[in-house]
């Protein structure tokens, strides 16, 4: 692993965040390359969306150091380079698809063709003229998705996008994200949906706050001696 | 600063009021409603509706405007899309001046509809043309739309932004010397109501109806609300954080 840091788009040293009493992260390192997708996996309360948030910024954190694309994390030069979408979709429910994307359009002063690019990379081209708060909620997580979008983002960061989605668009989406990597966008995406594990490039298992192990997904079972991710997951967390 | 930011986010919001066609509807047709119906509650007690009638119509929007803009920034909190925006190239302050001018175009229609109400149907009267008392308006409800955006910061739920009407307004509302004049106060009041905005504000408009020349008190009362306004931003701005917990 040394080696590869030198082209590492995320670096993170010994990060610790405490929330209130409890440390969420008692002192995570990890790396994420270029082009690379990679899985966050871990239960609910794990830390994923806490290291997720300090990545791109938006944590206060208490110790370690992030750095993202050369910088620290949450630098201001960051702000067009990184997107993050959260679990809850950040968008305005009472203006249409179009209303919100043109708003985050003008904010981010992305090209205007931009808007309709987007929303057909999310499959939501027909549902444009709709209030976003009359829409599904899995509809309503991609306009969150497509906003993140706008700016072709170097890192994307991803808390648990495909929740709520049908395979037929759960599938779409990864295409997606694999295309985007292919462009050279590095993507963290976490799932407690074990067989989107195979997916990623990479995977990274987390467990009450520490990463317990890292690898592909071939290399995670054979450590693991099993076929079956979840079984993996088991093995790995308990032996660390 | 980015105008582009500002009149995007200002269009934005304007659009969010649109589609909610019943709040819009409320915020034309209530102050006027109410207007007439001091009228005629004060209908055998002679001067008392052309005393209280134009500070009034100065204060509606601060009312109004308090409590929207408090409602419209707790949202912006809890759904998140306050987090995104502080995760994009915007400056805060291209933010809180694009909350400023929709709100401000808001409250000059309101003030605007209401006040040809009151001084054309109604029979109000003022020594100053009624543009001048639209425009204190304005300004008042400038003043609402800071103190809304900060004391948003401290609301959890909309129940709770909503409480923060009777607990912020209204106090400053019996305070101003509308109700009563202000050296006829206990004393301790007297002396709490030299430190609210609303009282100056109340005092700027008291003189643009019945004072034949806008003298040094007027400009001194209209600064301090303005510099009151500047002081709630920059408290509103602190209040908008980059990194949370």
């Amino acid at each position: 692993m040394a080696t590869e840091t030198a082209d590492a788009v995320v670096d993170i040293r010994d990060l610790r965040v405490r929330r209130g009493r409890k440390l969420v992260l008692p002192g995570v390192s990890l790396q994420l390359h270029r082009g690379v997708v990679t899985g966050l996996l871990g239960p609910s309360g794990s830390g994923k969306t806490t290291l997720m948030r300090a990545i791109v910024g938006v944590q206060i954190v208490d110790g370690g150091t992030i750095e993202v694309l050369g910088r620290p994390a949450g630098s201001s030069e960051l702000r067009r380079r990184v997107a993050y979408v959260t679990q809850a979709p950040s968008v305005y429910l009472d203006l249409t698809v179009d209303e919100n994307l043109r708003y985050f359009a003008r904010v981010l002063d992305t090209k205007a063709e931009r808007v309709a690019e987007v929303a057909s990379l999310v499959g939501l081209g027909e549902q444009r003229e709709q209030v976003v708060g009359t829409l599904s909620g899995g509809e309503r997580s991609r306009v969150s998705l497509a906003v993140a979008l706008l700016l072709e983002p170097e890192l994307l960061v991803l808390d648990e996008p495909t929740v709520g989605l049908d395979p037929v668009l759960r599938n779409a989406l990864w295409r997606t994200f694999h295309d985007l990597a292919a462009r050279g966008t590095t993507l963290l995406v976490s799932t407690h949906v074990m067989d989107e594990a195979a997916r990623c490039d990479s995977l990274v298992l987390m467990r009450e706050g520490r990463v317990v192990a890292t690898g592909t997904s071939d290399e995670l079972l054979e450590r693991a001696g099993t076929d079956d991710i979840e079984q993996a997951f088991i093995t790995l967390a308990g032996a660390s | 600063m980015s105008p582009r930011i500002v009149l995007a986010t200002a269009e934005r919001i304007l659009r969010q009021l649109r589609r909610d066609r019943r709040s819009i509807a409320m915020i034309l047709v209530v102050p006027p409603v109410l207007m007439a119906l001091m009228k005629y509650v004060f209908d055998g007690q002679g001067g008392a509706f052309q005393r209280v009638g134009p500070p009034l119509l100065g204060l509606f929007p601060l009312t109004i405007m308090f409590l929207v803009t408090s409602i419209a920034m707790l949202r912006e909190r809890t759904t998140g899309t306050l987090e995104r925006l502080m995760s994009m190239p915007i400056a805060k302050l291209d933010l809180l001046l694009g909350y400023g001018l929709a709100f401000a175009i808001l409250a000059a229609i309101q003030a605007t509809v209401t006040s040809v109400v009151g001084f054309q149907l109604l029979g109000l009267e003022a020594q100053h043309p009624a543009w001048v008392i639209v425009l204190l308006a304005v300004g008042n409800a400038i003043l609402g739309m800071s103190l809304g955006l900060f004391v948003s910061a401290f609301a959890r739920s909309e129940f709770q932004a909503v409480q923060f009407m009777p607990a912020v307004i209204m106090p400053q509302f019996l305070l101003a010397g509308l109700m009563a004049p202000r050296s006829q106060m206990a004393r301790p009041l007297e002396i709490v109501s030299d430190f609210l905005p609303l009282t100056y504000a109340y005092q700027a408009l008291a003189t643009a109806a019945t004072h034949p020349t806008l003298d040094r008190e007027f400009w001194r009362d209209a600064s301090i609300v303005v510099l009151t306004t500047l002081v709630a931003l920059v408290l509103a701005a602190t209040t908008l954080r980059r990194r949370t917990d």
